[in-house]
C-alpha cells in the first residue's frame, strides 16, 4: 500500500514527528511505501539543521535525515508555513534577502500543493498532530 | 468526474484565532481547489466559531480571515457543513454565522447556502464517505 503522511506538530513539544517517525519505519519494513511525508504547521521546524538536543536524546532532525537517505523519502517542508517560523533553504534566504539558511539535508521546501498530490496519489493519507 | 477525483474533507475543530490551524487549514484548502477534487469543509467543537458573522480583530493585532470563507464559492467549495450539537454546545445557532453562497452550475446560476447544519449521526455518516480527511 502507498502511504502518505503529513507531521502537523513541532519536534520535541509534541510526540508527533517521533510517531509519524516510528510509522514510516514500521509500515516500510512491513513492505508498504512511503513516498513523501509533507511537514506543515509547528511540524516545518522537525527540517532545522541547528537544533542541537542533549547528546542522550534522540535527535529528531537527524532520524528523519537518515530515513530519506535509506529510504529516499520524499521530505517535503511546507513553504508558506516554514516560511512564517523562519526556516529557509539557500534559495529563499537570498530570494528574502536573509544572512542564512538552515534546512537540513534530505528535506526540500515546496507549496502546499505537494500535500494535495500526496493525497491524491497514495492509497491512505495519516496525519500525526496533537 | 474521472476516476482521479477523491473526496477530501477539510475538518476544522479549533477556534479561528488564538492558534493558527484555521489559518493553515483554510491555506490548504485555497490551494487544494486547484486540483479540481470533490472538496468539503466540515466545522466542529470550537471550528464552529470560525464561522461567526461580526469577527473584529482589531484589539489582538491578527488578520480577520473570515471574509476568506465568503470566497470559496469561486474556488467551487460549495459544502461547509456546521456539526448543530457544536453550535448548541456553545450557545450558537445557524443565525449567528455569516451568510456564506455559490452559484449553482447545475440550476442556472442560482445562489444558494454553502452552509448546511447537520447533525452530529450526518456529520459521522459524511466522513464515513470521504477519501481524505485533513483534520486541523
Amino acid at each position: 500500500m502507498k502511504i502518505g503522511v503529513v507531521v502537523s506538530e513541532g519536534p520535541y513539544t509534541h510526540q508527533a514527528a517521533d510517531s509519524a517517525y516510528n510509522f514510516v519505519r514500521a509500515a516500510l519494513a512491513a513492505g508498504h511505501e512511503v513516498p513523501r511525508v509533507f511537514f506543515y504547521h509547528d511540524g516545518v521546524n522537525v527540517s532545522t539543521r541547528l537544533s542541537v538536543p542533549p547528546q542522550d536524546e534522540r535527535n529528531i532532525q537527524e532520524n528523519w535525515t537518515a530515513l530519506a537517505a535509506e529510504h529516499g523519502t520524499d521530505l517535503v517542508v511546507c513553504i508558506a508555513a516554514a516560511q512564517r517560523r523562519g526556516l529557509l533553504d539557500a534559495n529563499e534566504a537570498k530570494r528574502q534577502g536573509k544572512d542564512a539558511d538552515n534546512i537540513a539535508e534530505g528535506f526540500r521546501i515546496s507549496g502546499l500543493g505537494q500535500l494535495i498530490e500526496m493525497a491524491i496519489q497514495t492509497d491512505r493519507l495519516v496525519m500525526f498532530g496533537d | 468526474m474521472s476516476e482521479d477525483v477523491k473526496k477530501f474533507l477539510y475538518v476544522n475543530r479549533k477556534a479561528p484565532y488564538g492558534t493558527i490551524y484555521a489559518l493553515e487549514a483554510l491555506e490548504v484548502v485555497l490551494i487544494g481547489a486547484a486540483f479540481d477534487q470533490d472538496v468539503s469543509l466540515a466545522f466542529l467543537d470550537d471550528g464552529v466559531f470560525q464561522l461567526t458573522s461580526g469577527q473584529d480583530t482589531a484589539a489582538i493585532g491578527v488578520k480577520n480571515f473570515s471574509p476568506t470563507f465568503r470566497a470559496l464559492g469561486d474556488y467551487e467549495v460549495t459544502r461547509l457543513y456546521v456539526e448543530r450539537e457544536s453550535l448548541e454546545e456553545r450557545g450558537l445557532s445557524a443565525e449567528d454565522l455569516q451568510e456564506i453562497t455559490y452559484e449553482d452550475e447545475d440550476d442556472d446560476w442560482a445562489e444558494k447556502p454553502s452552509i448546511r447544519v447537520v447533525s452530529r449521526e450526518e456529520m459521522a455518516a459524511i466522513m464515513a464517505e470521504q477519501d481524505v480527511i485533513l483534520s486541523f
